[in-house]
């Protein structure tokens, strides 16, 4: 028996999964339109490369990826392009964003498709530019390309975690996933592994999903998997978060804002894993996931849906009820309700809640804090809750960063117990967004200053350079003067052109030690090649910064 | 703050319900003074909580807070119990009055209200009535059986409410002074601990009676632990504290430092321990702190007690720790995930 540990805190919220894990995963109708967000992951919006009214195959490139942190979408289906414009988004803030509307032909043809029977032979930069070709981003939530946490050398990671453990309540789509597609699910976890030079793999799964845990112990021992544990972990909300998961299963804490990798670990999601070995072996990008369709329907159940599929055409299917008010996506602990009941699935769509105010009560109106604490009992980040609350209220930023109000993860445990029904989370979002308005505010001041200042100097000393200049053409003047006569005796036939080239000399001897005055910016005069690497860096920078933020719960 | 944001569930636990749950915890010690000393106790229990109610809404009222949506949290009702728990029952009724007024309009409504107050309301109220009405604060009445004379509960009605005796009867006849107050009185007259102990107000542990009504306190507390509605932290430490620094000074001279035990089961111990140090709002936040915050409020309670004016020191224990709270909070502030100590 392996020895699991523990997080601090942590709550029990009801599950309600098994309303929609009794049935197996439908094939979804195909919708009468697809609505494609061309940024669906984190990193670079991708760019459209398809027209209007150009008719596109399924599986066919509409948006390629852009930069160095940016992923690829694909045709959902096969037909015609109706639209690139800004429409609505599954997205809790209501800005529109650019869309590719496809209006299937109901043919669902694929475009050809490059299989590979043994991805060995690849090499890993191969495989990591297919993957990203094929759009496959973190499917857990955090849709952060996955192309870009393949990236390792030896003995650097040691630990694959594979995130199987669904801890927000309602969701099943792993579940269902796990139950049916487990042996894909693993080939994809060897690719990862052999990507990140990984020893083990281990696959973390709640103990309320003894079916998928039983069909994934099947799997590995079928696949003949060495160094491959599937683990049952307790069932306990949010154990399910990068973090959470890598602390029970190998007691490595990762703090915020450091990478798991530096830590020996890194951690995909179970649909991650599925998803790049459909791409590698099969050649299918990833235009449809899993989803779960629960809360205020008849049937909730799972779906494979096109990705871009109309939310309520979708949920349709499971036969919305009357009383449903809008579609949280995601779970009741950290969903987001959606600005309108027509937007597109989108990578991270891994459930949809019809909302009723049945299901989730309209928020009591919240007492004072009474400081008991409940909320520092449950915090899996073991923050003090009640303290950031007090400072984000006050608007007390550098109190609340000084108590780390960046490692709080928003998981919302802290809320869920408040006896004053306090929405805490809310108060720490809007903390993070003043601190972020705060630091861009901040930045842009002290851009401007520098410019500023630059340009105050670069005047002085344009004008001291002209000054210098001057009196040096009157010195070399006087000097050619004074010496002309004493000269003269030695150097009768002086030149008069002697004098010009003296002078001439002197200014640009003046100009060299002006310029070498000036010192230059240590960013300025660089090889090419140390530019090279400045960019480099900065790249990986940016990869940090994402990684930093892919650590979300499922 | 509105809208529709997550998390969308939150659970059933309020306020309300948690206070109702440390007023259910009460009754076991309020059932047992019954029973030793009649139902005085009762009057004054329903005095403090009209008070209470009263002066709340009002206060409510004025500030333009909503009132009923305040009132139901039950906080005030607390308040009044604990405060008519920690003063003498047979007492003339303004006496009560004033003490939950002056804790719930004060030292609650001046501070901000529910949450926002530093010191324990109930304890300012005991402050004050001790201060300004030391006489009738240490008439406390004699338990059933030990009296000179039968004190029905008319009479304690007469006297709470008319302040009238019946017929030859003095106050001194049907109260006593605490067995606190007892032991210190009779220390300072050079009698000896067992000698003390073997007076007929004392019974197996402490005061007769009084010892459980303890007990009864301490059997709520162990429900609320149960309960999870405080943690063990406070009570655990300063119960411990307790018998530890009792225990030295027992050890080191046995004639004038009583056992250890009497102090738990003496004055407002228990009832301090597991329902007045464990006011959330005006104990510290962190696990370390309400160690500290109890183990500060033992101390003082001993020293107190023991070499202090007054008779019981829990009350000025409570207040001077409260006003440590901050300090202690700031000085507590635990790890937090993934930046402990360096991991291996």
């Amino acid at each position: 028996m392996r020895t699991l540990y523990q997080f601090h805190g942590g709550i029990h919220p009801p599950t309600n999964k098994t309303q929609s894990n009794a049935t197996p995963i439908a094939g979804a109708a195909l919708p009468s339109r697809l609505v494609i967000p061309l940024h669906q992951h984190v990193g670079n919006s991708a760019r459209p490369v398809v027209e209007a009214g150009q008719h596109v195959l399924k599986g066919q490139v509409i948006g390629m990826a852009e930069g160095h942190l940016s992923s690829a979408v694909h045709a959902s289906t096969s037909g015609t392009i109706a639209a690139i414009d800004e429409q609505l988004v599954a997205h809790p803030s209501g800005i529109p964003d650019l869309c590719i509307t496809l209006i299937p032909d109901g043919q669902d043809e694929w475009i050809a498709r490059e299989s590979c029977e043994d991805w060995t032979t690849l090499s890993h930069s191969e495989l990591r530019h297919k993957l990203r070709a094929a759009g496959v981003v973190g499917l857990g939530g955090a849709v952060f390309p996955s192309d870009m946490k393949l990236y390792s050398h030896k003995q650097k990671i040691k630990t694959l975690v594979l995130n199987g453990a669904e801890c927000e309540p309602y969701i099943t789509c792993d579940d269902l996933l796990m139950r049916e597609r487990a042996a894909d699910i693993l080939q994809g976890a060897e690719m990862m592994r052999a990507l990140l030079y990984a020893e083990e793999v281990l696959i973390g799964i709640e103990d309320n999903k003894p079916e998928a845990i039983a069909a994934m112990r099947a799997a590995v021992a079928a696949g003949g998997h060495q160094k491959m544990d599937v683990i049952a972990v307790p069932t306990i909300y949010p154990g399910g978060g990068a973090k959470q998961l890598i602390r029970v299963l190998t007691g490595i804490e990762v703090a915020a804002g450091v990478r798991s990798t530096n830590m020996g670990v890194q951690c995909f999601n179970v649909g991650t894993a599925y998803s790049a070995w459909r791409a590698i072996r099969f050649g299918e990008p990833l235009i449809s996931r899993i989803v779960t369709i629960t809360g205020n329907v008849a049937h909730p159940q799972n779906f494979e849906a096109l990705i871009g599929t109309p939310m309520n055409e979708l949920v349709a299917q499971s036969e919305q009820l009357a009383g449903t008010t809008n579609y949280i996506m995601g779970g009741p602990m950290m969903g987001v309700p959606m600005p309108s009941k027509e937007v597109g699935v989108i990578k991270a769509t891994n459930c949809i809640i019809a909302s009723s105010d049945a299901i989730f009560p309209k928020a009591l109106t919240a007492l004072p804090c009474i400081r008991c604490t409940r909320c520092a009992d449950v915090c899996p980040s073991e923050l003090q809750p009640q303290e950031l609350y007090w400072f984000s209220k006050a608007k007390n930023l550098d109190k609340a960063e000084d108590y780390h109000l960046f490692d709080c993860i928003e998981c919302g445990a802290c809320s869920y117990v408040c006896p004053s029904n306090i929405p805490l989370v809310q108060y720490y979002r809007f903390a993070k967004s003043e601190i972020w308005a705060r630091d861009a505010g901040k930045k842009a001041a002290d851009a401007a200053r520098e410019r500023h200042e630059f340009r105050e100097s670069r005047i002085e000393r344009e004008k001291r350079e002209k000054a210098e200049k001057l009196a040096a053409k009157e010195k070399a003047a006087q000097e050619a003067k004074a010496v002309q006569p004493a000269i003269a005796p030695v150097k009768p036939d002086a030149d008069p052109e002697n004098t010009l080239q003296l002078k001439i000399q002197t200014a640009i001897d003046h100009a060299k030690e002006q310029a070498a005055a000036i010192k230059p910016k240590n960013t300025e005069q660089l090889t090419p090649e140390q530019q090279a690497q400045i960019d480099d860096i900065e790249a990986r920078r940016a990869r940090i910064r994402e990684l930093a933020k892919d650590a979300t719960p499922t | 703050m509105s809208g529709f944001f997550s998390p969308f569930i939150t659970k059933p636990v309020s306020v309300s319900r948690i206070m109702l749950n440390v007023l259910l915890a009460l009754v076991p010690g309020i059932a047992l003074y019954v029973w030793f000393y009649g139902p005085a106790i009762l009057i004054s229990l329903t005095l403090a909580s009209i008070t209470a109610l009263g002066v709340e809404a009002l206060m409510l009222k004025i500030q333009n807070k909503p009132v009923a949506f305040f009132l139901k949290d039950n906080t005030a009702l607390l308040t009044a119990w604990l405060l008519a728990l920690s003063i003498p029952p047979l007492a003339p009724w303004w006496l009560v009055v004033v003490g939950t007024a002056f804790a719930i309009s004060i030292s609650k409504h001046l501070y901000g209200g529910l949450g926002n107050n530093p010191f324990n309301p109930a304890m300012i109220g005991y402050a004050v009535l001790i201060i300004s009405f030391p006489v009738h604060m240490t008439h406390w009445l004699t338990p059933n059986g030990l009296g000179e004379i039968a004190f029905s509960f008319t009479d304690q009605l007469n006297y709470i409410f008319r302040e009238v005796l019946p017929g030859d009867v003095k106050l001194d006849a049907v109260t006593m002074a605490t067995p606190l107050d007892t032991l210190k009185t009779q220390l300072h007259l050079n009698g000896s601990i067992s000698d003390i102990l073997d007076m007929p107000i004392y019974g197996h542990l402490a005061g007769i009676g009084s010892e459980w009504v303890a007990a009864g306190f301490l059997l709520g507390g162990l429900y609320l632990l149960a309960q999870r509605i405080i943690s063990w932290h406070l009570p655990v430490a300063y119960l411990g504290t307790l018998f530890f620094i009792a225990a030295l000074f027992h050890l080191v001279d046995p004639t004038h430092y009583v056992q250890p035990g009497f102090h738990l089961f003496s004055g407002a111990a228990m009832l301090g321990a597991f329902f007045i140090l464990t006011d959330p709002v005006t104990s510290p936040t962190t696990p370390r702190g309400k160690i500290f915050f109890a183990m500060g409020a033992a101390l003082l309670t001993y020293l107190i007690r023991t070499f202090g004016g007054f008779p019981d020191g829990m009350a000025f224990a409570t207040l001077l720790m409260n006003i440590c709270v901050p300090l202690i909070d700031a000085w507590t502030q635990p790890k937090v995930f993934g930046k402990k100590e360096k991991q291996s």
